[in-house]
């Protein structure tokens, strides 16, 4: 069972896993961080979209021993839980970004990298296109 | 209409938890003690199960138990059920096979599960799956079914012969012969209506626990009628009486019809709980739901229409094939026929109209209800027809239209339905206004200079939504009655709790509902909250499906609001010190007609619980009242949609490059969310239209089994839509709400075909119309005018 230590949302972690433990399942399983969610099992969908030293990254692709000693940043630890809403997570409430809410965490997630990573240069078609492809651990 | 009532676009309530993922779906739920369920499934479609071997997969590490069919049967728990019955235009009743949680004797399908094992940790229960070993003998597959009922075809199961569950039909077959026999024109048609995978994002998970204390049971489930599914699995499974039985359907990640169901992997984890007594979990992985949920749509049709010389539809003659699958899931026999015949009048006078459906099994997953579920086969059948018989007869398609709406309300169609009101004209209108209509000539001139192929489309859809009035679906097989329940507590502060028999799952039903309780006793939106999803918390209800939670929910919840506020009247009449009669209630204020004495809503309410003002044993302390709600009609929205495309002719490529929506719901509570439900619809009416497309080859194989082979509608396939409303109210309920749920997807599939075809010039184009697909279209109608 490799041992595996990171940073989750700002706090140190560490667990023994068993090596074919997905991220996706250490966050939501060890962890009970549960807004990150699983829609596919072929990585797809994005549902299952975090920040891995801040690139988006679908935590169904990672095993967890992979990113050892990296930094994380999941849905519940984009804004302070006591301020206001991540700017991001205001537009999506405020323009009707969601409907069921279950991929919703993955799609905040990308949407926050893809500003980070295009800023103003952001335009509708970039958009369209960035959204159907989500960045991956190799990108 | 206050800031946060009625048509007011307030955003959701909902949102808060969704956006800072604290949602609560059913995998979020994790109980004390828990272990791990895993399906061992059947990778043939058509299979005598001749020995399960199971020792092995027991004695591997963390395996609990390890079931099969035959432990199921001994433990006499009863079989999966279709709950409409339908009778066979010879009278026969339909054949509905034996349906068990787990496969016994015999596999039917791809998926069809064989064996479970429970273990402590999943992959515990996946390594032990492997080792337990299924003798299987192979039995030829069915997977077409135009071929389920020819002779020689695989014999699926003993109590339906040819695979035939039933032949039902609908209409006057004399009165449409004799009509065809003075048609001037007629336009014939082959389609098939292309099966479609749900794909819900969230899949379908359950969570079985046994209290042997109490001896009772609870599930967690991806559901849409928690109680329905209570009902199902106490009434006829026979997992424990119904009192002993708690369903809870936490957040649900969309439904789209697939989560209606009662399904084996339910089933099995509360029958696995009490049998290990441990609470049993199960989350379906994708590829699973590819396999596993009741997929939609499947028909094979042949229809034609009759006009006469001006172009009057005079009659329509309907045969289809319609593919339930391996088994028949809880609704799979009401779609094509209930929900599909009744439709086939369209927006239009058509004096005639004969429909005659037969149903079949195949080896393929169940099939049953999916968004829209029977009117976007209705509607494609009528507007392709109409489509096609304008470009046939030389007529404008909208002039043809315009030419056979219905005019006055209420109609009475030839096939059950008495539409109570609408206009046609109105949405068309609209629509022609907002696309532009008259500019198209000159947009299809620009295409051609790029090499282009641009087309326009129409769809002027109508479907029957909030299911349904209870007595009437009864006459026609429903096992249940459809009216929906509400209960409104008052708390002594004067917030309010809403209990409702409906379900949401992306609906925003804790807002919208909200908004009407905000808008009656004039309370602030923030003071209303909406509980819905727990057969421990609501008594009972039908759930959300076919467009029912406004029309149906939303008026039990007025009728549970009207006894309230006489109620209220009652307590603040003694308050004031004034006749009942003289108590006004408006803005949230009790008033003495004529005088400025006043109470407002928060102290009558607080004096309801005091019951200091007045005697308790004439008037019952308290502020809470039920109802339920049973409607007198279907509704009828109806509506415009316009497609327009560019097709590639080099490469085939269909872009769609613009959309106009002009629906008529009625009233509308949040224009946000209904438009919300429009873009919703479209994109998946779009995705059928252009994209998806569930295939199985000849074995049975889904060889479209995962988001790789089976294409979902993305962002960048869409076009920025023009959605826009036209009302009338539903005279049928009383804040004259239509329902909008399903409106998109039962309108877009048409409208993007009718569209494609029009920029090809060839009708002979199949779902999903795929590059390939036109690009071999316009090879063939290339070829056929070089011939001609
Ligand atoms: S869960 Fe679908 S991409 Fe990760």
């Amino acid at each position: 069972m490799p041992a595996v230590a990171l940073t989750v949302n700002g706090k140190p972690v560490t667990g023994d896993v068993d090596p074919r433990t997905l991220l996706v399942q250490f966050l939501r399983e060890n962890l009970r961080l549960t807004g990150t969610h699983v829609g596919c099992d072929t990585s797809q969908c994005g549902a299952c979209v975090v920040h891995v030293d801040g690139k988006a990254v679908k935590a169904c692709t990672v095993f967890v021993w992979q990113i050892d000693g990296a930094n994380i940043t999941t849905i519940e630890g984009l804004a302070d839980p006591n301020g206001p809403l991540h700017p991001m997570q205001e537009a999506f409430r405020e323009h009707h970004g969601l409907q069921c809410g279950y991929c919703t965490p993955g799609m905040i997630m990308t949407a926050v990298d893809m500003v980070n990573r295009k800023g103003h240069d952001l335009d509708d078609p970039t958009i369209a296109i960035s959204a159907a492809a989500p960045a991956t651990i190799t990108s | 209409m206050n800031a946060t009532g009625i048509g007011a676009a307030v955003r959701r309530k909902e949102d808060q938890r969704f956006v800072t993922g604290k949602g609560h779906y059913t995998d979020d739920v994790n109980r004390p003690g828990q272990c791990h369920a895993y399906f061992l499934r059947s990778p043939h479609a058509h299979a005598r199960i001749k020995r399960i071997e199971t020792k092995a997969a027991a004695a591997m590490p963390g395996v609990l138990a390890v079931l099969t069919g035959v432990e199921l049967a001994a433990d006499k728990i009863g079989n999966l059920i279709c709950g409409w019955m339908i009778t066979s235009k010879d009278g026969s009743q339909m054949k509905m096979a034996a349906h068990p949680a787990i496969a016994h004797g015999k596999a039917n399908y791809v998926g069809d599960p064989v064996a479970v094992v429970v273990a402590e940790t999943l992959a515990q229960a996946k390594d032990a799956a492997e080792k337990v070993n299924v003798d299987y003998e192979l039995l030829p597959a069915l997977a077409d079914p135009a071929k389920a009922q020819s002779e020689g075809a695989p014999q699926i199961h003993e109590i339906a012969a040819r695979n035939t569950i039933y032949q039902w039909h609908l209409g006057e077959a004399k009165a449409v012969e004799v009509a065809f026999n003075s048609a001037k024109h007629v336009t014939k048609l082959d389609f098939i209506n292309n099966r479609l995978v749900p794909n819900a994002i969230e899949p379908r998970a359950a969570i079985g626990e046994y209290d042997s204390g109490s001896e009772s049971l609870t599930l967690w489930n991806t559901t849409q009628n928690p109680h329905v599914a209570r009902l199902v699995m106490s009434a006829f499974v026979g997992l424990a009486p119904e009192h002993k039985l708690r369903v809870i359907a936490p957040d649900v990640g969309g439904g789209f019809g697939s989560k209606i169901f009662i399904y084996p992997e339910e089933v099995v984890c509360l029958w696995a709980a009490r049998k290990v007594g441990r609470p049993v979990k199960w989350v379906a992985e994708r590829s699973e739901a590819f396999l596993t949920d009741a997929h939609g749509r499947d028909h094979v049709t042949h229809a034609e229409m009759a006009f006469d010389a001006e172009g009057k539809a005079t009659a329509l003659r309907v045969k289809t094939i319609a593919n339930l699958g391996a088994y028949m899931s809880t609704f799979s026999s009401s779609v094509p026929t209930y929900l599909y015949g009744t439709l086939l009048s369209g927006q239009y006078e058509i004096p005639a109209i004969y429909c005659e459906v037969d149903a079949v099994y195949t080896n393929t997953v169940p099939v049953d209800a999916y968004r829209g579920a029977g009117r976007p086969e209705a509607t494609f059948v009528v507007e392709r027809l109409i489509e096609v018989g304008a470009r046939e007869m030389g007529i404008d398609p909208a002039d043809l239209r315009k030419k056979n709406f219905i005019k006055n309300f209420p109609h009475q169609t030839p096939v059950i339905m008495t539409y109570d009101a609408g206009d046609y004209h109105a949405s068309l209108k609209k629509a022609l206004e907002v696309a532009d209509y008259g500019g198209f000539g000159k947009r299809k001139r620009e295409s051609a200079r790029h090499d282009k192929l641009r087309g326009i489309g129409f769809s002027t859809y109508i479907e029957a939504c909030g299911i349904a009035p209870s007595q009437a679906v009864g006459s026609l097989g429903c096992g249940v009655g459809l009216w929906e329940s509400a209960e409104v507590r008052v708390n002594p502060t004067g917030t309010v709790e809403v209990l409702t028999g409906c379900h949401q799952h992306g609906q925003g039903h804790e807002t919208t509902f909200a908004q009407v309780v905000s808008e009656r006793l004039g309370i602030p939106l923030e003071n209303v909250s909406v509980l819905h999803g727990d057969t421990d918390k609501v008594q009972f209800g039908m759930g959300t499906y076919g467009s029912r939670s406004g029309a149906v929910g939303i008026s039990a919840i007025v009728k549970a609001l009207d006894k309230i506020e006489a109620k209220a009247k009652k307590v603040a009449a003694h308050m004031l010190e004034a006749a009942e009669g003289d108590i006004v209630f408006a803005d949230g204020k009790f008033t003495v007609a004529g005088t400025d004495k006043s109470s407002a809503w928060g102290e009558v309410a607080l004096n309801a619980y005091t019951a200091h003002k007045f005697a308790g044993q004439e008037l019952e302390p308290g502020l809470k009242e039920g109802a339920f709600y049973d409607p007198t009609n279907f509704t009828f929205p109806a509506g415009c949609h316009i497609c327009e495309v560019e097709v590639d002719p080099q490469t085939g490529e269909s872009e769609i490059v613009a959309w106009t929506a002009v629906d008529d719901f009625g009233t509308v509570i949040n224009p946000m969310i209904v438009e919300g439900q429009v873009h919703g619809g479209i994109a998946q009416g779009v995705g059928q239209a252009l994209l998806e497309g569930a295939v199985y080859d000849k074995d049975g194989q889904l060889v479209t089994g995962s988001l790789m082979d089976y294409c979902m509608p993305r962002a960048h396939d869409l076009p920025a839509l023009k959605v826009e409303m036209t009302r009338t109210p539903s005279p049928s309920n009383p804040l004259g709400i239509k329902g909008c749920g399903e409106a998109g997807a039962i309108a877009a599939p048409v409208a993007v075909i009718n569209a494609i075809t029009d920029a090809i010039g060839s009708e002979d184009l199949a779902m999903p119309a795929t590059a390939q697909a036109v690009w071999q279209a316009l090879q063939k109608a290339q070829d056929r005018r070089k011939a001609a």
